[in-house]
């Protein structure tokens, strides 16, 4: 069945489409409910939700490959606005067009909106609660081995990309992202500037091969 | 009044690039200094709060302001105001991609934008992950927290070696934590 979790995941089966033939409404309903589930349990930021969702379309159902969900990763970061929903923006309309592009941010929106309507009324409660603050510190623990269990996997493929100026590209910007807290926006441009020169220098040393 | 909640949360998700802490100041700006919809006091609970509660911070920032000004629609208008802008210049970004995905300075551009976005998810990880073991950014023997290290290695193995479901491995460590911490009294 789509858009059920198994216990297990099957990593391996990526690239091959599970369900190859699905009708669109399935598709649509799938987008919704993968998403409802992801942003429902989604505590600390854009980059956790993005993990877990490579984690569902690029390990689960296979629907995109991994380099073209870090495209949309950086497309959703840039642009303004909650990195989550516009990575649901992309994902949707990538998948099930127009009304894909709507159930994906349904899915989105949907818990955290429920989630503070409730808390509206109560919230100094739920805040000062010991057994809430306990829970939630359990949790922080997992979504740090989830968003490190992502980066194990993505950082593995760049270096054994052994290219040199794609490594050198990862370390660099992670100091400066880490170390040194530069905008992340700031460092998308010269990623970007830096592979467009790079791209200019291989051509033109083609050029005199030839 | 929903014309306002929906222009005022239109500017802080035209505006917010770059997540939840550039968000914060702009919201802050718009339904505490320009409106007056909730005080300073209760803005700085609704950050706590959303911190602890899934979702971006405008969206709950939205609901929670919206709700209070008036009622349910006030929430659902500030919300859609919020994820507008988003919709829009997102999805005029994704065609954009696809449309010239294939061309070749543009392949080449992303090989190199690639590394960077994982060392951003990295950064992101590295942070989060010293936040649950040490409470705060620094390396502090003295504040390490033996059981969330414990939870996250064993998470992070149980993910890694027997691809477990990261939503269920994630809510098992808050109970395991929860329990733990009431056994050995924390």
């Amino acid at each position: 069945m789509v858009g059920r979790f198994t216990f297990r995941m099957k990593e391996d089966e990526r690239l091959q489409p599970k369900h190859p033939v699905q009708s669109r409404g399935k598709v649509i309903l799938t987008l919704f409910t993968s998403m409802l589930s992801i942003s429902a349990f989604t505590f600390g930021g854009g980059f956790v939700i993005v993990s877990l969702m490579k984690k569902k379309f690029v390990g689960q159902l296979g629907w995109l490959d991994e380099g073209e969900m870090l495209d949309l990763t950086a497309i959703a970061q840039t642009a303004p606005g909650p990195i989550a929903v516009n990575a649901a923006v992309l994902v949707g309309w990538r998948m099930g067009g127009f009304l894909g592009m709507l159930a994906a941010v349904l899915g989105t929106i949907l818990p955290p909106m429920a989630v503070l309507l409730a808390l509206s009324a109560c919230y100094e409660r739920f805040a000062e609660n010991r057994y809430v603050a306990l829970m939630l510190k359990g949790m922080q623990a997992g979504v740090a081995a989830v968003i490190l269990d992502v980066v194990w996997g993505l950082a593995g493929k760049v270096v054994g990309s052994r290219s040199a100026l794609r490594i050198g590209l990862m370390v660099a910007a992670f100091v400066a992202a880490y170390f040194f807290k530069v905008n992340v926006i700031l460092i998308i441009l010269a990623a970007v500037l830096l592979s467009l020169v790079a791209s200019l220098i291989q051509q033109r040393r083609e050029k005199h091969a030839a | 009044m929903l014309l306002d909640l929906f222009l005022s949360f239109l500017q802080v998700g035209l505006f917010s690039v770059g997540g939840g802490y550039v968000a914060i100041p702009l919201i802050q700006q718009q339904v505490v200094a320009l409106h007056g919809w909730i005080p300073m006091a209760i803005f700085n609970d609704l950050v706590t709060i959303a911190e602890m509660t899934p979702g971006p911070i405008g969206i709950n920032a939205a609901t929670f302001v919206g709700v209070r000004v008036a009622g349910l629609p006030g929430a659902i208008v500030a919300s859609l105001g919020f994820i507008l802008p988003s919709l829009l210049i997102v999805s005029l970004l994704g065609w954009l991609y696809y449309r010239y995905q294939k061309v070749q300075m543009m392949q080449s551009i992303l090989g190199g934008l690639r590394p960077a976005v994982v060392a951003l998810i990295a950064s992101a990880a590295l942070g989060i992950a010293m936040q649950a073991v040490f409470g705060s950014a620094k390396l502090l023997l003295s504040e390490l927290d033996w059981l969330a290290l414990v939870l996250m290695t064993a998470a992070f193995l149980a993910l890694r070696l027997l691809k477990w479901n990261p939503i269920l491995t994630m809510l098992l460590c808050g109970v395991a934590y929860l329990l733990l911490g009431i056994v050995i009294g924390l």
